[in-house]
């Protein structure tokens, strides 16, 4: 059988070139690694070396032929002991024939299949007994309910154990569990970060406290490309389960570089889910889940919402699934979405709506990713509006997200464009006028809500 | 320790040392107090204790050329800068006369006239800007070096030692100063930091380091001295370890239940770099009078500073939307 010598692609990006020059001629005999012609691209021009052993029986393409494809056979030689004369009678034949226009995309790709939908998880009924416990103390509670119930399970963080947490969400762990399960590290995002991806390849279930997550962009590069890719990366054998938690968004006062809100930067990533809970239960639910998760989670809490009360199942077993959002008042003219801290301010702006015959529904999304879209979607298909509320800001934030699947799923359904409410958009000033002035209040979501209602 | 060097200073050197450093002790007891009052929000991290450090060095330095860059316990570098304790204790509440025009904040004021650089609230980052800082004067061949300030916590960041290869790969006027006030927040030294000690930080990539007595002003300035000289010839940066403390607890909010009161009262007690001061000017025919003369003075420019700081109107609503982009 005779060789067929196709015109080789020269770097990852090249798709066809000039044959500027041979360097063999019919009759000679070819070494590997011989150079046999010169190419030209756009880039650069390079040589090309003879892989395969024998005589050029015929050059198919003669020199100076410009766009040339990449996999065109170039040249046929004849192996040892063949007929030069018949080999160069051969019709040459394509090894792999692309698509009728090679020129433009070397591969064949075919078009993406759809991303398979999975339905929401339902929520748990719960009439069990409850208590009233503050959020920090949900947080701790879960915390220390799974290390009861799985040794791997540890958590690592500046200042969490013998100090017993910058926030005091770590109060007393130390003390039940010890420094090897409790373990504070030096001021080292990218190392510790690192260092809990590295733990949860091998099995272990670290828990990864950020004093604040603003830290968390000193280990964002251990994060998204380690934790959130490596499953993938890996055809499925390196799962990474981890969490990564502490307080996001803006505190009280403490300027840009200390106030901001994560949930649209890791929620853009495919390989990680991003959880942002409201009050107590959901704190506590949630976080178990998260825990529990084989995934890297990024679990988004709010200084604000630490010493805050709330009613908490008891049951060391309630846990609420990842993925699903919770409707926290029903209404039946327009849909207001949001997480975390500004659960409560929909909620109050919800109040004063009804007060003005406007009856508000209020989502509590708990997981930004994956988004609960169907009970957004079904929402708006009653309501016919909707407001979204984040505490981040406003270009690619999780509002531009939810207006994007709304568009999409219930374009017919809406009386009115897609409403956010969102920080302003510039980093978080200092003075209190002006701190309070760029974070989203109550009244905004009122007046976005009339805006939508067209009162 | 024995203060060989004490015969070289002069007596009105020592006043302005005692001046320098007791402004940036009374300016930050008078915003202890106006946070107590509600007057200042946020995190506010004092720098009591610790004053000897930045007046030492800014006094070995040449102000003119050589710039300042530090964390976010910034309000004794500013000063010692020259930045006007007006301005700075505007700032702390927020208020449009301040370096930020309040929108900065504690942690966060800058002043390019005084060629201080911030106030950062990421530890550790300031320290490759103020790397990058040191390329621009070797760059521009101004003669300037940058001073780079971090805490002993920040001397673990991974960031400090790209910083410190690339700073001794291309020689470049950098003195970094390690801070050691003995804690990173609730953590102290011995479980933070591995190694033989943070003088040493600098020794894989071939930065002399030297350890310094942090509480005594004279012995900062005279090891800051060497190290500009150093950095200023071209010979590459040098890596201060700075030893002090700092009375106070990390930021307003900590408790600071870490460290027993006695070690606190025995540093206070036994090593207060502005009673040391005080002591070789008694020692050198200085007067109780003119020390008094002093402290009057200081304690007029903090009161004021607290009157304008509180006089000082709001920014207007529109500045939310200035300085974002030029
Ligand atoms: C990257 C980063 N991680 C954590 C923090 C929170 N934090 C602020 S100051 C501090 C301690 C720093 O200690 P040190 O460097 O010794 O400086 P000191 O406060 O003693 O001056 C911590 C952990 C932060 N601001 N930035
Ligand atoms: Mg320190």
């Amino acid at each position: 059988m005779s060789i067929q010598i196709l015109m080789p692609a020269l770097s990852p990006t090249m798709t066809q070139g000039k044959l500027t020059k041979w360097h063999v001629a019919v009759g000679d005999a070819v070494k590997s690694g011989q150079v046999m012609a010169e190419i030209e691209t756009d880039k650069a021009t390079m040589e090309v070396e003879a892989v395969d052993e024998g005589i050029i029986a015929k050059l198919l393409v003669t020199a100076g032929t410009p766009d040339v494809p990449v996999n065109t056979p170039i040249a046929l030689l004849a192996e040892e002991g063949e007929d030069v004369a018949i080999v160069a009678a051969e019709a040459p034949t394509a090894v792999c024939t692309p698509q009728a226009d090679a020129s433009l995309t070397p591969y064949c790709i075919p078009a993406a299949p759809a991303a398979p939908v999975t339905s929401a998880p339902a929520l748990p009924s719960y009439d069990g007994p409850t208590s009233t416990v503050t959020v920090r103390e949900a947080l701790r509670d879960a915390m220390a309910e799974e290390m009861r119930r799985d040794k791997d399970v540890f958590l690592m963080g500046e200042e969490v154990a013998q100090y017993q947490g910058a926030y005091k969400v770590s109060q007393g762990l130390l003390d039940e569990f010890g420094p090897k399960r409790i373990m504070d590290t030096p001021i080292t995002e990218h190392g510790f970060a690192g260092i809990g991806v590295g733990a949860a390849f091998l099995g272990l279930k670290p828990i990864v406290e950020f004093m604040t997550f603003n830290f968390s962009m000193q280990a964002i590069d251990q994060i998204i490309n380690s934790a959130a890719k490596t499953l993938y990366m890996s055809g499925g054998q390196m799962g990474c389960p981890i969490v990564f938690r502490g307080p996001n968004g803006a505190a009280s006062r403490v300027g840009a570089q200390h106030s901001q809100c994560f949930a649209s930067w890791y929620a853009h990533c495919p390989g990680l889910k991003v959880v942002s809970p409201y009050d107590a239960a959901s704190a506590k639910g949630l976080l178990k889940a998260a825990i529990r998760d084989p995934n890297p989670v990024i679990f988004l809490e709010h200084e604000l919402m630490y010493g805050r009360s709330f009613e908490v199942p008891t049951d060391p077993d309630f846990v609420i699934p990842i993925g699903k959002a919770r409707i926290v008042r029903e209404g039946t003219d327009v849909t207001i979405t949001a997480f975390s801290i500004m659960v409560g301010k929909a909620l109050e702006a919800a109040e004063i709506l009804a007060s003005e015959g406007i009856q508000a529904e209020v989502i509590d999304l708990m997981t930004i990713r994956p988004l609960d879209t169907q009970t957004i979607v079904e929402s708006v298909m009653k309501t016919n509006r909707i407001v979204s509320v984040e505490e981040g800001w406003p270009f690619a934030g999780v509002g531009s997200e939810i207006s994007a699947v709304v568009m999409e799923q219930a374009f017919d359904y809406l009386d009115a464009p897609v409403h956010r409410v969102a920080s302003v958009d510039v980093p978080l000033p200092y003075a209190a006028n002006l701190e309070q002035l760029a974070l989203p209040q109550v009244e905004h979501i009122v007046n976005a809500v009339k805006a939508v209602t067209y009162r | 320790m024995a203060n060989t060097h004490n015969s070289k200073i002069s007596l009105d050197t020592l006043y302005t040392f005692y001046r320098q450093m007791l402004l940036i002790r009374r300016f930050e007891e008078k915003a202890g107090q106006l946070y107590g009052m509600g007057l200042i929000a946020g995190f506010c991290h004092l720098y009591i204790g610790q004053e000897a450090v930045v007046v030492g060095m800014q006094a070995a330095s040449k102000p003119e050329v050589d710039t300042v860059i530090t964390s976010y316990r910034d309000h004794g570098h500013m000063l010692a800068c020259g930045m006007e304790a007006n301005g700075v204790m505007a700032e702390l509440t927020g208020r449009i006369d301040g370096y930020s025009k309040g929108k900065g904040g504690s942690m966060h004021m800058f002043s390019r006239e005084k060629n201080f650089f911030g106030g950062h609230g990421i530890v550790g980052a300031q320290i490759s800007i103020g790397a990058g800082m040191g390329l621009a004067h070797q760059y521009k061949g101004d003669g300037g070096v940058c001073m780079a300030y971090m805490g002993d916590g920040a001397s673990n960041q991974g960031q400090v030692y790209e910083a410190f290869n690339i700073a001794a790969l291309w020689k470049l006027p950098v003195v970094f100063i390690i801070e050691n006030n003995m804690y990173g927040m609730g953590t102290s030294v011995a479980r933070a930091c591995a190694g033989p000690g943070l003088s040493h930080r600098g020794d894989g990539y071939g930065i002399p380091g030297f350890e310094v007595d942090g509480m005594d002003v004279l012995a900062v300035k005279e090891a800051g001295e060497k190290a500009l000289e150093h950095a200023r010839s071209g010979k590459g940066p040098v890596l201060l370890e700075i030893k002090t403390y700092r009375y106070r607890g990390h930021s307003m909010s900590d408790p600071a239940k870490y460290r027993d009161k006695e070690e606190v009262d025995q540093m206070r007690d036994n090593a207060d770099p502005i009673e040391r001061v005080r002591r070789h000017i008694l020692a050198q025919k200085g007067t109780e009078a003119k020390l008094k003369e002093i402290e009057a003075d200081i304690k007029s420019i903090v009161n004021t500073s607290a009157e304008f700081a509180q006089t000082s109107p709001l920014p207007d609503p529109s500045e939310l939307y200035t300085d974002v982009l030029i």
